[in-house]
């Protein structure tokens, strides 16, 4: 019983930090129409300057998260400025594939600039334990997870409360009407692609104390944030906080109950039985598919 | 104010408009007429800037705005409530007319503005919390015109404003009509039913096939052969 408990809570601490990842690959779809495939190198991106920053100036990833993600808003708005927006017309296969060659070239580059070894950013707080009720976990998780729900949480305040919230929601329901009555639609575009590399960085930086980096990390994290996006439904801010939450408790216990080998398949097993019996997310999509090529 | 002339405009390869010509003067209501697939709502579009004008000019106040972006066309005065309200349906009614009045939001009299809108719309007061998509057809077409108003527009083009409601809303609708033309705002309004139209229009046009085909006051449109016969009836 203990076991599961204490899983059960790892599981839970990983998954916020999933559904940080999500909601900012969300909101990119939501708003610009992009599937981005390189989102999880963004992910990677921040945990090496993490590591880095670390390594080279002793700077705490609890310090340097204050200059990496401003810096990684700003690359989401080249992106989208210079890559991104001269695609905007175009098929959504290509726009595909300008985001996968994009994922492809970010992990050749790192593997030129760092080499392929694993890299680990050991901050010796973070690895300390924290215990409640026998239910122990180290400050680094809680951590990320308490950061990661707090931000999310302040996304959805964003989106409901403020003029810029409400610019993006509606530019995501109808750019074209957004654009008739004097919303200037790729400036928010920016926004959004800007606030969502911003919540990747943040969570590579969150997880590079206890999650070590190589040119592949960001990899795993998109295919992740994917099947916690198709869980949660495409567009569907909540449902990605609740996906990520789930994805990371069944990651953690088949890990725990099944083979540590096995976490990947049973991701996708979950991953495959959504996308067989409820397509459009277990608590439905809001975005408007066919433009990005999924209807 | 508005000026529109000769222009032609395609969706892809297909012609959808040919020649287009109009003149819209400082205020009252302008009625533009024509037949199903005549490229009524394609010329609306072409002059609040969505789609471009393959040849031809628009000149608002002497301005030539051919090439201007719709966002500079609302910040000018003119404002396009688009055929079938077009509301951002997830979001609340006052949302929808915050946004409205984006352009000129920098001006800190959003709020007033916004209290005008319900002044004028009272039901939209009390509806104001509601997520727009979940009104009725009449309450969705006073959120989008008030959408329009919070714009302040000195030129006002509305959409097939009467499409799918009862006859009822629609009377008020066209007297609404007419109140925001007292107001000094110029109302360009794009109808199939003719006769409504012309009844609150000073002046109207006709366009069929992508042409203007008749052009002139109200009385003469509604005195006109081709109007009589393929319009009217008699």
């Amino acid at each position: 019983m203990n076991l599961l408990v204490q899983t059960l809570v790892a599981g839970l601490l990983l998954g916020g930090v999933y559904a940080l990842i999500a909601v900012g690959l969300n909101l990119i779809f939501g708003v610009v129409k992009i599937i981005n495939f390189a989102h999880g190198e963004l992910v990677m991106i921040a945990m090496y300057a993490t590591f880095w920053m670390w390594t080279a100036w002793s700077l705490s990833p609890y310090i340097s998260i204050f200059i990496i993600t401003p810096l990684m808003f700003g690359f989401g708005v080249l992106l989208q400025r210079f890559i991104l927006q001269p695609m905007q017309n175009s098929s959504p296969t290509i726009k595909i594939f300008v985001t996968l060659g994009l994922s492809v070239l970010l992990q050749n580059l790192a593997l030129v600039l760092f080499g392929g070894q694993y890299r680990s950013t050991t901050f010796p707080w973070a690895e300390q334990n924290f215990s409640v009720l026998g239910v122990t976990a180290t400050y680094g998780r809680i951590t990320a997870f308490l950061v990661a729900i707090a931000l999310v949480i302040a996304l959805f305040y964003l989106m409901k409360k403020t003029l810029t919230g409400k610019v993006l929601r509606a530019l995501a329901e109808d750019r074209e009407t957004a654009g008739l009555i004097g919303i200037p639609v790729k400036k928010y575009y920016l926004v959004a692609m800007g606030l969502g590399t911003a919540m990747a960085a943040i969570a590579g930086v969150l997880i590079g104390p206890f999650q070590s980096v190589f040119p592949l990390a960001g990899a795993h994290f998109t295919l992740l944030a994917f099947v916690v996006v198709v869980l949660g439904g495409l567009g569907n801010m909540a449902g990605s906080l609740i996906g990520g939450l789930f994805l990371g408790a069944v990651e953690t216990l088949a890990g725990t109950y099944i083979d540590p080998a096995l976490q990947q398949v049973a991701v996708f097993a979950v991953f495959i039985i959504v996308l067989l019996v409820r397509p459009q997310g277990i608590f439905g999509g809001s975005a408007r598919n066919a433009e990005v090529g999924l209807k | 104010m508005l000026q529109v002339k000769n222009i032609s405009a395609y969706y892809g390869d297909a012609q959808a408009l040919e020649n287009v010509s109009l003149a819209v003067s400082e205020s009252g209501v302008v009625a533009l007429l024509g037949p199903n697939a005549a490229g009524k709502s394609t010329t609306l579009r072409v002059i609040s800037g969505i789609l471009p004008a393959a040849s031809g000019s628009v000149t608002f106040n002497g301005e030539d705005i051919t090439t201007a972006s719709p966002q500079e066309r609302v910040e000018l005065g003119l404002v396009h409530v688009p055929e079938g309200r077009k509301l951002f349906g997830t979001l609340s009614v006052e949302d929808n007319l915050l946004l409205g009045g984006y352009c000129g939001r920098k001006d800190r009299k959003t709020g007033s503005r916004l209290e005008r809108v319900y002044e004028r719309f009272p039901k939209l007061k009390e509806r104001r919390n509601q997520d727009a998509g979940l009104l009725s057809g009449g309450e969705q077409q006073m959120v989008a015109v008030g959408r329009g108003l919070m714009a302040q527009p000195k030129v006002l083009m509305i959409d097939e404003m009467s499409l799918g409601l009862a006859p009822l809303i629609v009377k008020q609708m066209f007297s609404l009509v007419q109140e925001i033309a007292l107001e000094g705002v110029c109302v360009l309004i794009v109808e199939q039913h003719v006769q409504n139209a012309l009844a609150v229009s000073h002046h109207g046009f006709i366009i069929e096939s992508g042409v203007t085909r008749v052009a002139g006051t109200a009385q003469e449109l509604m005195e006109s052969a081709l109007v009589r016969e393929s319009y009217l009836g008699h």
